[in-house]
């Protein structure tokens, strides 16, 4: 049995007068990779925001239960955002680098946590890169311009900056949506390869991607948490009817 | 048929167009030509170094560009941490708030106010009520007033430029929204900013009204010794040459000078932010 890393507890969630997300409840397994299918507008983005309060900057959003991670619901108004912010690391659907050099684009994350002392800076950033599969292309040009890097780097970029703050969650929001095939393999690969040190969920709109990646699979359908699996079961013998219509590309 | 009469729709849209622009070059033109022409005469080292003498009528107009020079700085140096800071606070604090909403409003408004009511508002306030006098505090303020809102405006177009993934990334690390501000939105809105305040100090360094009741004197003997000082001007400078003195010829030709000098200034400030506009534009989303 693997262990738990979160756990959604009747999780409700509004934009205004809207519902959402409709009472899920699930656990999030530590040190394995949990993808979130489901068709457009079923709330897997929405639901994924929710780990890292990122849907704190939309106004009249507001979610009802509870979502643990290491015994503290996140969901409170006590929580430190900020805080949780660097336990939970998240890259985005399009990769956002900022408009600095390479080498600031992950010193960025120490810096705003205080961390000063440039020799552990730089080997940070060095071994960020070299996790996030990047150190070997980018190694000579650290000064340069993140926005000379091809958009498969930049994602990979994004990851990297995302794991010198040492996070122990990290979300995918559809990480290769706007990627070449060949930068969505490397980015495939990567994931598998970080799951050994994060738990990481990954919301994506391809099947194949969330079969081929993760080891557990939720399937959300307008707010609801149809079927959530192991991902060889989900795939294979799927026990809702509706999972299996999606997966057979019947609608979505 | 019909096509026929399109095409000489066509015909007849287009020349109209171009002849708005012909009109609009001719009349740059005819400016530039007739101020350079009227006004290089009298331009020489002396010209720009030089006290006025005899009434006006011979010498330089060195104090009125070093007080044009003052009452700009003066202005920058007030409007623009208050400007960029309220564009801050509009666009990255309560963009969605019905009080900000009427402050946005209220700022668009105070740009359409004429600039003499500015002026007539600086000689009650900082003239008057605060005791600052005729001076170069009270023109400063009074031109400050006068350019906020356009750089209100500039610095919060160029914040809204800024793509909001860039927050959301700089938040999901865990920065606050000020560190996020002050490390990432800022040095990425800075050329836009910087355009705003340029083109603003344009503005400033041209204005008559504002600095006629609050700043400027006709003539003052020597250089302002303090931001207490009264001050002369060129754009006030010319204005006394064309209404006040009895040469006006020599005078005329004095303030051809001074409008060309004036001139010369204003655009290559405009030129610098040109510089600036494009920068942006080809840097970081291009």
């Amino acid at each position: 049995m693997d262990d738990v890393q979160i756990k959604v507890e009747n999780l409700n969630f509004y934009y205004g007068k809207f519902q959402c997300l409709k009472n899920i409840n699930m656990t999030i397994y530590k040190n394995r990779v949990t993808a979130i299918i489901g068709p457009s507008g079923c709330g897997k983005s929405t639901f994924i925001r929710l780990f890292n309060r990122m849907n704190d900057l939309i106004p009249g959003a507001r979610a009802e239960g509870a979502i643990y991670l290491d015994e503290e619901n996140i969901l409170s108004s006590t929580t430190d955002v900020v805080e949780l912010r660097r336990k939970v690391g998240m890259v985005f659907q399009k990769p956002n680098p900022f408009p600095k050099s390479i080498f600031r684009n992950i010193s960025y994350g120490l810096e705003i946590h205080n961390i000063k002392d440039k020799k552990h800076i730089e080997n940070k950033v060095v071994s960020s890169l070299k996790s996030a599969a990047l150190w070997e292309e980018v190694k000579d040009r650290l000064s340069d311009n993140a926005l000379t890097l091809s958009g498969g780097q930049q994602q990979r970029l994004c990851i990297a900056r995302c794991l010198a703050v040492e996070p122990e969650v990290i979300l995918f929001d559809e990480p290769c949506a706007s990627l070449d095939p060949i930068s969505t393999n490397k980015i495939e690969e990567l994931i598998t390869e970080l799951k050994k040190n994060y738990t990481i969920i990954i919301v994506t709109h391809n099947m194949q991607q969330a079969a081929r990646v993760s080891d557990y699979t939720a399937f959300l359908y307008l707010g609801e948490l149809v079927e959530y699996e192991t991902t060889e079961k989900i795939f294979t013998v799927p026990s809702n009817p509706k999972t299996e219509e999606y997966l057979s590309g019947k609608f979505g | 048929m019909k096509i026929k009469k399109a095409d000489l729709y066509e015909k007849i849209g287009f020349t109209i167009l171009f002849l708005s622009i012909l009109t609009t070059l001719i009349f740059l033109v005819t400016i530039l030509y007739f101020i350079t022409v009227r006004g290089i005469k009298i331009i020489s080292w002396e010209f720009l170094t030089q006290q006025p003498r005899s009434g006006m009528t011979e010498g330089g107009i060195a104090p009125a560009i070093v007080g044009t020079l003052y009452l700009t700085l003066g202005a920058i140096l007030f409007a623009v941490p208050i400007g960029v800071g309220c564009a801050i606070y509009i666009n990255e604090y309560y963009p969605k708030n019905i009080i900000v909403n009427l402050l946005r409003i209220s700022i668009n408004n105070l740009a359409g106010v004429p600039s003499i009511v500015f002026g007539l508002f600086g000689l009650a306030v900082f003239v008057k009520f605060f005791k600052f006098g005729v001076s170069i505090l009270s023109g400063s303020l009074t031109l400050g007033i006068l350019i906020l809102p356009s750089i209100i405006s500039a610095s919060q177009e160029a914040l809204m430029a800024i793509p909001f993934s860039l927050r959301e990334a700089s938040l999901a690390l865990g920065a606050t929204r000020w560190q996020t501000i002050r490390k990432i939105i800022l040095p990425a809105g800075l050329p836009g900013i910087l355009t705003g305040v340029i083109l603003s100090i344009g503005r400033a360094a041209g204005e008559t009204a504002p600095i006629l009741f609050t700043a400027a004197a006709f003539y003052v003997k020597g250089y302002p010794k303090s931001i207490f000082s009264e001050v002369m001007a060129l754009p006030y400078h010319i204005y006394g040459l064309m209404t006040e003195g009895v040469y006006p010829e020599k005078q005329t030709q004095i303030a051809y000078g001074c409008a060309l000098i004036l001139m010369f200034l204003v655009l290559t400030i405009s030129a610098i932010a040109i510089y600036f506009r494009q920068k942006q534009r080809r840097g970081y989303y291009g």
